[in-house]
């Protein structure tokens, strides 16, 4: 029974997420003090480069398992709906975060190659916001998922063809400390 | 006469592989005739122009302006061992046998050492045809800047010839990426027009994005994804001094410099909607211009500062519309050609839109004229991208692939005269041309 509810409502997700899904509240932290923060290394070394860590830092395992275990959600060219063959891996994934609610994710959206690069920020942006809709609808609380979208800038798959491109329209659930 | 202060730039040089070297693609059939001859005081008599320019020792000045002026595929520069004479002066040069040979134009000039460690180029430009001396000036270049002085000659000779300023003496911002995913390397990279000269701003094994001048050519703002989420930049470019302006949950994207360089257009997201705001400088204060559940982006200014031009598939797919800055007005939409318009850039008059447009189903770099909706399409990859014009309006540099790698690319408005810039290992892209240098 449990299942067929959350298989209803990520149908549900499903039906309203091809078409680029409402926005929700105004932000009102356009104004807010977060803004400009200067200081940061006005020692004029910043040509030396930035190391933030190698991939990975703060980064966790998370649960394993056959579905669990699976960490890629991917996409059709231009579209930003899941695919009904993985809506049990964010099913998984969201029951596991809700029933451990110090568990956290990030989810980073991708596309491919063509297209504009702010533009497809968007376009990565608008897939890892569907995956998170998914996990909220299925009781996953705001706090534990993050997202960011790399747009065409990480490729997973070197390559201008469709079989890179295809590996590189994606979400990545990643797990944090 | 003027002094050009060129302080040295205190940014690390980039290992010789990942300079950009210049291959001219195609030109006007009918290019002007001009004879640059070397310069007295220089080395480099001998031996091909672009070799001689990059030799040791003292720097080829007229080597540097005949590879400008021929980049710009308007002018065929006499070959050195067809110059039967060596003048330096105007006075020198004999009209009717220079002219015999077939020259529209002659430059001379010499290069004397100047007061103060400095370096003085004196150079007159001759029209053969009617023998009349065109233009005489001298330029005095401080240590460490001849090269920049050689650009601004080269800049004089073209407006005396063509009656448009020359943007040789100016910079170009690219990315360059090396590496395979997922293990890249990303640099914030300036380097001069001709791809010379080029400088790391910023290293990061995380994407570096969206590069902008300012208007007054000493900073870039730009997108950096260093800390795993986008954030907004400004960075000093000479002293590496930089502040992070955004770094808001969501997006923070696509900034874009205001004429008066006291804002910038940037893309922030609310729940994943991306939506143009308008961010102050001075005091981060941020102001909503868009408000639309499509994706808007990559914001634009008019020359007026006005008006802003930005991506948005409000419609279906990308096209581009342009919104008053004033709160509340409505976005009207510009592009009705094809399927995908993205990414604008004005031209500095303001009548044509360059952009990224799908055609044949390639992406290329397409200009539209405002005035009549006449799209004209100027390269011919598959996926080329982020076109910029040239302060003087008259050449565009874009990013394009070839067998896989990045390469930057310019081409005349009118599409004639293509050059490619070329990396020697790694990806370049993101090219965006500084304004002209004070």
């Amino acid at each position: 029974m449990r299942n067929a509810i959350l298989t209803l409502m990520i149908l549900g997700v499903l039906a309203t997420a091809g078409c680029a899904s409402k926005r929700v509240a105004e932000q009102p932290a356009d104004t807010s003090g977060e803004a400009v923060d200067s200081g940061a290394a006005t020692d004029g070394s910043q040509a030396g480069g930035i190391d933030s860590g190698a991939l990975g830092e703060n980064e966790t395992p998370g649960p394993q398992g056959e579905l669990l275990g699976k960490r890629v959600i991917y996409f059709e060219f231009d579209r930003a709906d899941l695919k009904a063959e993985d809506t049990a891996v964010i099913a998984a994934h969201a029951r596991y975060l809700s029933g451990n609610s110090n568990a956290r994710v990030r989810l980073e959206g991708h596309s491919d190659e063509r297209g504009t690069r702010e533009y497809n920020i968007g376009l990565g942006e608008r897939r890892s916001q569907t995956v998170r809709r998914a996990m909220m609808l299925q009781g996953v609380a705001d706090a534990q998922i993050t997202t960011v979208s790399y747009g065409e800038e990480r490729p997973a798959a070197a390559g201008s063809d469709e079989m890179a491109w295809q590996q590189n329209r994606r979400v990545e659930i990643v797990y944090l400390k | 006469m003027r002094t050009f202060c060129i302080g040295v730039i205190a940014m690390i040089a980039l290992p010789a592989h990942a300079q950009l070297r210049v291959e001219i693609t195609s030109g006007v059939t009918d290019p002007i005739p001009i004879a640059i001859v070397p310069f007295a005081g220089t080395t480099g008599a001998t031996g091909a122009a672009e070799a001689a320019a990059t030799a040791g020792g003292v720097l080829d000045v007229a080597a540097i302006v005949q590879r400008d002026l021929e980049s710009s595929g308007r002018f065929k520069g006499l070959p050195r061992r067809d110059m039967f004479d060596r003048p330096s002066r105007a006075s020198e040069v004999v009209v009717p046998d220079w002219r015999s040979s077939r020259n529209d134009y002659i430059v001379v000039g010499r290069v004397l050492p100047a007061d103060g460690g400095n370096t003085q180029i004196e150079v007159e430009l001759v029209n053969l045809v009617n023998g009349q001396r065109l233009a005489g000036q001298r330029f005095v270049a401080p240590a460490g800047s001849l090269r920049e002085a050689s650009h601004r000659v080269s800049d004089l000779i073209y407006e005396k010839i063509l009656g448009v300023r020359g943007a040789f003496a100016t910079r170009i911002a690219y990315v360059a990426v090396d590496g395979q995913p997922p293990a890249q390397r990303y640099r914030l990279i300036v380097a001069d027009a001709d791809g010379e000269g080029a400088r790391i701003v910023l290293e990061s094994r995380l994407p570096i994005m969206s590069p902008s001048w300012s208007p007054d050519g000493e900073s870039l703002a730009y997108v950096s994804f260093e800390n795993k989420l986008s954030a907004i930049y400004l960075q000093k470019v000479r002293s590496g001094e930089r502040r992070r302006l955004s770094a808001r949950p969501g997006i923070n994207g696509s900034p874009s410099f205001s004429p008066n360089g006291q804002r910038l257009a940037v893309t922030f997201s609310t729940a994943g909607n991306l939506d143009i705001h308008v961010l102050e400088i001075a005091d981060g204060r941020a102001t909503r211009i868009t408000d639309d559940p499509a994706i808007d982006t990559e914001a634009t200014w008019s020359a007026d500062g006005k008006s802003i031009y930005f991506t948005s598939d409000r419609g279906g797919s990308p096209q581009i519309y342009r919104v008053d800055v004033n709160a509340g007005a409505s976005p009207k939409r510009v592009t009705y050609t094809g399927s995908y318009n993205a990414r604008p850039r004005l031209s500095p008059d303001g009548k044509q839109l360059a952009m990224v447009t799908l055609t044949e189903g390639a992406y290329r770099v397409g200009v539209q004229d405002l005035a009549t909706g006449t799209m004209r399409v100027l390269s011919r990859g598959q996926l080329d991208e982020s076109p910029s014009f040239a302060p003087n309006g008259a050449m565009l540099i874009y990013a394009g692939r070839e067998r896989g790698q990045g390469v930057l690319s310019t081409v005349s408005v009118d599409g004639l005269t293509t050059q490619r810039l070329k990396a020697d290992a790694g990806e370049v892209r993101e090219p965006v041309w500084g304004p002209y240098l004070p």
